[in-house]
């Protein structure tokens, strides 16, 4: 069949761009939500909550994303959910974010300062204001240079997404490299999509991080 | 529903699994190995006041760090053997992941270095070392100290990226499991053991690494 590499090659590379920008959305938002009460139950007073997402986040760090993709992916059908593969592998990659976010927001929660949360229970306000009005802001504030950098790794990691069969843009690079015979353009111009995305991402998230290294140096 | 689980496949093939865990802590050493060697190197490089190739060093660690591994791997396997390059998948494996890993080790490595106090290097140059051995003794072991928490953390999530290296074919523990998962059609109950060798193995790591440090970096500091 042997086709050349062209607009319409380069269009369904687009398309697979498209899915891997979705499916990075989802996850970072699910994620986010998910994170985020991890986060908060491995900040809080009760010890079973702590051990419980300490364990979840330990799981996650310790196991190849591939095998969570996997696991996730064929155990949702085990348990008689028929679900669109898409789903499937948003869910995986949900989880996976919760875990690494929650990770990372906790470590920022914990670098505030103590009288932070002493002054803001001084001051009678209850968890819920004390948590969304002083803690979150500045913890999220400290956050947001890893935060970004876990955001690229989740766009990178949706790759793995083509191996349990979801075309996205790692996969489409896979199927044009087979139908036009030319890897060395296709896996370029695939990894130059990738590189457009996630670049301008780690640029931002390493001028955050400049800015409040300069800050807490003054 | 009529799916009950059923390990005893499992259980059948875990010899194979066993060899496949050696043969991932294998290929997850050997990546290390080639990071670390990169890292250094790299560092070297960066240092450097030849711009080009300060920018070489710059482009290759902002070219590896912003693309997914998968293609990475993709492109060394199916496009170095057209312009004349071919390699058995272990050997793309090895050299997919020392490239990997090694742009990041030049940036953790870098960190380290830079938080080398400078009045040390000039006190061991006015002591009369040379400059190799100010670099090796003054100021790589110490960066290696501050940095090795950072570098053995990423380097355990190499190993858990060395499970990509089954999308080409190398023989890794993802890649037999694959091969159990096609002859017996148990996935769930295959990925489910694997991801729990999976876990044994990043925390022998772990462990390993830290009795490692203990040893190795057990010098007062002041």
């Amino acid at each position: 069949m042997g086709t050349t590499f062209g607009l319409g090659e380069l269009g369904f590379l687009i398309q697979g761009l498209k899915w891997t920008v979705l499916l990075a959305a989802i996850a970072f938002v699910g994620g986010g939500i998910g994170g985020l009460g991890v986060a908060l139950a491995r900040v809080s007073t009760s010890k079973c909550l702590r051990r419980i997402t300490g364990g979840y986040i330990a799981l996650f760090q310790g196991t190849p994303l591939l095998m969570q993709l996997f696991v996730i992916y064929y155990g949702l059908g085990l348990l008689g959910l028929m679900l669109p593969a898409w789903v499937a592998v948003a869910i995986a990659f949900t989880l996976h974010a919760s875990a690494f976010l929650g990770e990372i927001w906790r470590g920022a929660i914990e670098a505030l300062p103590k009288g932070q949360f002493e002054a803001a229970r001084a001051l009678g306000l209850h968890y819920l204001p004390r948590m969304r009005d002083v803690i979150l802001p500045q913890a999220l504030r400290i956050a947001l240079p890893a935060t970004i950098g876990f955001l690229v790794q989740l766009i990178k990691g949706t790759s793995l997404a083509a191996i349990v069969g979801f075309i996205e843009l790692a996969r489409a690079g896979q199927i044009v490299s087979n139908q036009t015979y030319a890897p060395l353009l296709v896996f370029t111009v695939v990894g130059a999509l990738y590189f457009a995305l996630c670049w301008p991402l780690s640029l931002y998230g390493s001028r955050i991080e400049g800015r409040i290294a300069r800050a807490t140096a003054r | 529903m009529g799916y009950t689980l059923d390990f005893s496949v499992v259980i059948d093939a875990l010899p194979s699994l066993l060899w496949g865990c050696l043969a991932t802590i294998g290929l997850a050493l050997s990546g290390m190995s080639l990071a670390l060697v990169i890292g250094v190197a790299g560092v070297v490089a960066r240092g450097s006041n030849q711009r080009w190739l300060r920018g070489l060093v710059i482009g290759f660690v902002e070219l590896i760090r912003n693309t997914p591994f998968l293609v990475q791997i993709f492109f060394l396997f199916f496009a170095l053997p057209h312009i004349g390059l071919t390699l058995n998948p272990t050997v793309t494996a090895i050299l997919a992941l020392g490239l990997n890993g090694g742009a990041y080790a030049i940036e953790i490595i870098r960190g380290g270095v830079q938080s080398i106090d400078k009045g040390q290097i000039e006190a061991g140059l006015a002591l009369g070392l040379h400059k190799g051995q100010v670099f090796r003794m003054i100021v790589l072991k110490p960066a290696l100290r501050a940095i090795y928490p950072s570098l053995t953390g990423q380097f355990i999530m190499l190993t858990l990226t060395s499970s990509i290296c089954s999308a080409i074919a190398a023989y890794e523990l993802t890649s037999v499991a694959q091969r159990i998962e096609s002859d017996t059609f148990r996935s769930f109950e295959v990925y489910f053991t694997i991801t729990g060798l999976y876990l044994a193995i990043s925390w022998l790591m772990m462990t390993g690494f830290s009795v490692f440090s203990r040893r190795y970096f057990n010098y007062p500091t002041r």
